[in-house]
Parts: structure tokens; sequence; C-alpha cells
């Protein structure tokens, strides 16, 4: 098992570390159970994402995929990073081994859970 | 610091085998000078590793490597001697190599059981004495586990195995040429050992199986070692074992104790410079060579990939780094929680290892845990 140049470069200076306090988005996924947890914040205006963090606990992929997972979202409008998937990500990366394609891969769907609860608290405010 | 997976060839042994290559390439079935040289040469190495052993050269005999002595130690005397009985007994710690020739038994019908170890990952012989009966035909357990360095009291277990008329195997591929092994004084039946970690090639093992005990052959053709083991014999890979195991017998106390003190600088050093650190396995009962270190709120092969950038070579019990997406069963037998065996490192220690370099990873291994820590949602606050 290798990774591509591009995983490593990402691992090894992942984009976007940190949390953003009273984040408008939280989303986490993963367990460490299976070894990889990880929560990405977003800052929401006009419906754009203006900024966006991540915490990940995993291996070299997992902290890969959420750092480049943060670049393809940023500045993007809500509809458009909810377009973005797991395929989309690896792809982005230069392709990832075989076995870290499901349990590694999951930013995308973090990314994702953050937009929800970015829409489901503002709901709760306009009610 | 990852020689459990690999040593390099040590200078000497790599002499001692080149001639075997083209100069003196005989079969040693031949009837002629050639035949003869080579089936010289096969004898001597034979003598070398029996010696290693303190057993007779013709309890030896070689393989491909540790898996298939393990495999054929154990498939072999179960299928030989199942007329006495259908149990046999490991560790839950044993190599993959014997855990899965275990479940090919097991759909041979045969019942096999696991017993478990302390937190310590020393084996519970009262529990391991509570699996062994009379229907019980062989029992393994390894001499010492690679990845946690734990040493078993295997004497005990072969007089365990014994009291109830049943075979001991024992894999001895991680403590061989590291601590003594005598497997006539023990009555040992059945040992494996890897050429590779003696510094010997990689493709060469053996398997000691005391005279007068027969297993069934697994590779049936001209009968190459004594019919156990049919195949033109590996002749400068065999050479190449026996000249390893020669310089084993000579250097292991001494290297033995050059590697333990560095060893225990090594565990001292890390867990003292980086809070919530811990060893894996038992301080005392240990391979010389062997520091297993767990790192809480952060994932092995993360680790791994940080400290290869700084040059350290290091493995992991973390599901990552294996082909599986399980962490390590040896940590998990302990009782570590997954996320716990996920964070664990292995170091390895080996003949090229000096102090400054076990005090390079010292002084580098909190920056690196620093930064994953700080990456990780697991950390508690007061540790970012």
């Amino acid at each position: 098992m290798m990774y591509s140049e591009k995983v490593l470069d990402h691992f090894r200076n992942p984009r976007n570390v940190g949390e953003i306090e009273d984040a408008d988005g939280e989303g986490t996924v993963g367990n460490p159970v299976c070894g990889d947890l990880m929560t990405i914040y977003i800052r929401v205006n006009d419906d754009k994402i203006s900024d966006i963090k991540f915490k990940t606990f995993g291996c070299g992929a997992a902290i890969a995929t959420t750092s480049m997972t943060t670049e393809l979202a940023r500045g993007k409008t809500l509809v458009e990073a909810m377009t973005i998937t797991r395929e989309q990500v690896a792809e982005e990366l230069g392709g990832l081994p075989p076995v870290k394609m499901h349990c590694s891969n999951l930013a995308a769907d973090a990314l994702h859970e953050a937009i929800k609860d970015y829409r489901e608290k503002k709901g709760e405010k306009r009610s | 610091m990852d020689y459990g997976a690999a040593r390099p060839v040590d200078p000497r042994v790599f002499d001692a085998m080149s001639p075997y290559f083209s100069n003196f390439f005989g079969n040693p079935a031949s009837f002629h000078t050639y035949g003869f040289d080579s089936l010289k040469a096969l004898n001597l190495a034979r003598e070398q590793v029996a010696s290693l052993l303190n057993v007779e050269d013709e309890e030896i005999f070689f393989t491909s490597c540790a898996t298939e002595s393990n495999n054929l130690g154990i498939l072999g005397a179960a299928q030989r001697y199942k007329k006495s009985g259908n149990k046999v007994v490991v560790s839950e710690i044993e190599h993959i190599s014997v855990l899965n020739i275990c479940k090919e038994l097991t759909r041979q019908g045969f019942e096999v059981s696991y017993a478990s170890v302390e937190p310590d990952g020393i084996i519970n012989l009262e529990k391991l004495k509570e699996l062994v009966d009379e229907e019980t035909i062989l029992v393994s357990i390894m001499a010492a586990n690679g990845e946690i360095g734990t040493i078993q009291p295997i004497e005990k277990v072969a007089e365990i195995a014994h009291d109830q008329g049943a075979l001991f195997h024992t894999d001895a591929t991680a403590a061989a040429g590291q601590i003594p092994l005598d497997a006539s004084k023990y009555e040992f039946d059945l040992m494996t050992l890897s050429s590779n970690d003696l510094y010997g090639p990689k493709g060469v093992g053996a398997l000691y199986l005391r005279k007068g005990l027969r297993l069934k052959p697994h590779m049936i053709g001209g009968g190459q070692e004594n019919g156990l083991r049919s195949g033109s014999e590996n002749v400068p890979g065999i050479v190449g074992m026996g000249k390893a195991a020669e310089l084993a017998m000579g250097e292991m106390i001494s290297e033995a104790g050059r590697l333990t003190k560095l060893r225990n600088k090594l565990i001292e050093g890390v867990t003292e410079s980086v809070p919530h650190s811990y060893l894996n396995g038992h301080p005392k009962e240990r391979l010389p060579n062997n520091a297993n270190i767990r790192f809480s709120y952060i994932e092995g092969e993360a680790l791994i990939l940080s400290l290869d950038q700084l040059g350290i070579y290091v493995s992991s019990g973390s599901a990552c780094v294996a082909k599986t997406l399980e962490p390590s069963h040896v940590l998990r037998a302990l009782g570590l929680k997954h996320e716990e065996a996920h964070g664990s490192l292995v170091f390895t220690l080996g003949k090229s290892n000096r102090d400054e370099h076990v005090e390079y990873v010292v002084r580098h291994i909190l920056e690196v845990v620093r930064k994953l820590r700080s990456m990780s949602p697991l950390t508690p606050k007061e540790l970012r």
C-alpha cells in the first residue's frame, strides 16, 4: 500500500486544521473504534462557506481527505458544497489505496452533515 | 527500528552464501562432485541450526519460511495424530500463520481452543491447563511475541501439554537468536524458526521435529528433507540460515545485553517525554529488542508516516497499516480498546541501532505526537 504525493502533501501540510468557535454548522462522522473520526466546522455568509476548519483522528488518508474536502468546499455556495462527493475528494488527491476508500474517505459526509446542521439551526431561528 | 518486519542479511552470511549461487550450484541429490559439495553444505547448515536449539541434526527440516513451518508443524501434526484426539490449543496472540492454519483445522473438523493472555501479554497457565485435556493432540504457544515482545513460559506450557499426552509446538520466529532456546532440555516437540530473523536471507525457514515423531507432509514430491518437505533444496538460502544461526549462537548474549539497555533507554525516554504514552506488554519478560508504546488520542499510521519523514522507521499495531481494517489482534487480546490499539507503535531494534538513534527518537517523538494531537478531536483541551 502506498499513498500518492498529493495525499502525502495534504497529510504533512494539512490545510484548515482547527476549530471555529460558535461555528454556524458542525458535522462529525466516523468512530474511534474503526480508527477514523472527523469533525468539520463551517462559517456561512450569504449562503457561501466563508470559513471552514477540521479536526481528524485517523490515518494519513483520513487526515488528507479531510484537508482536501475543506479546500474544495471553501468559498463554495452551500448547494455547490453539497454536491462534493467522496469519489471527487479521492480523485483530487490522485487516488487512494482501495482499502482506504471506505473507512478513511468520510470527510465529504462530515461536510454534508455540517451543512445540514447549519440549515437546521437556521430553521430553528426562523420559527 | 523495524527489525521485526525485515532484517538485513549479515555480510558474513552473504559471503558464506555467495559461492552457492553459481560455483557450487549442484543439487544435493546428485551422485557426483557437484552434488556432494552441495550436500556437505546442507549438512553443515543443518548442524549449525541444530546447535542453536541444542538438538540433533536430523531433527531439523528446512522450509521456505516461518509461515510454512507453522503450517506444516500444526496441520501436519494434527492430521498425523488425529487418531489420538481432535483438539488443538493455541494462544490468542499467535502469529497470523498459526491462527489461520487453525481456522483450516476447524474447517477440517478439529476443535481449536484459544488460551487467553493476561493484560501484560503472558499466557494464563491456569486457564491453559483447563483447556488441555486427553483429547488434545497439540498445544502451540509462541516462545515470544514479535509485536509486544512478551516472552512466554514455554517450559511450563510444554509440561502442561505433555501431562495430557499432547505434543508441544512453539513458534520461535521472534525469539530465536535473541534468547537461548533449548529444545532438547525442555523436550519441545516442534519448533518454528525463520532465517531472516537471524539476519539470514528471506525465503528460508526451519522446523524442528523431535526424533521419532512424524507429520503428514504437504509438499509432495521427491522426498527431500526426509520426506517431510519435498522440493529441491534452496542450498544458498539454507547455507545462509546455517551461518546466521552460527553467528547468533556466538553473539546472542552480548547483543541481547546491548539491545536491552538501548530498549530500556527508548522506553523510558519516550514514555517520560510524551504525556499519556504507555508501554504495551510485560516490562521485564520481553525480547531485548522490543518496545511497543501506545499514544492516546492519535492513530498509529499517521504516527508512522510522520516519523518516516524524520528518517525513523517503525511499525504499528494499527489496522490502517495492515491489509485488514481490524486493529492488532495481539493488543486487543491484552484488553486494550480499539482506539488504544490503533495508537500503538512497535519499535524493534537491531544490530545497526546505537545510542544516538534512540536519543534522536526521544528528541523528536514529542513534536510528532503533539502535531497529531493538535489535529485530533479526541485530545482533551489541556493537551492541545
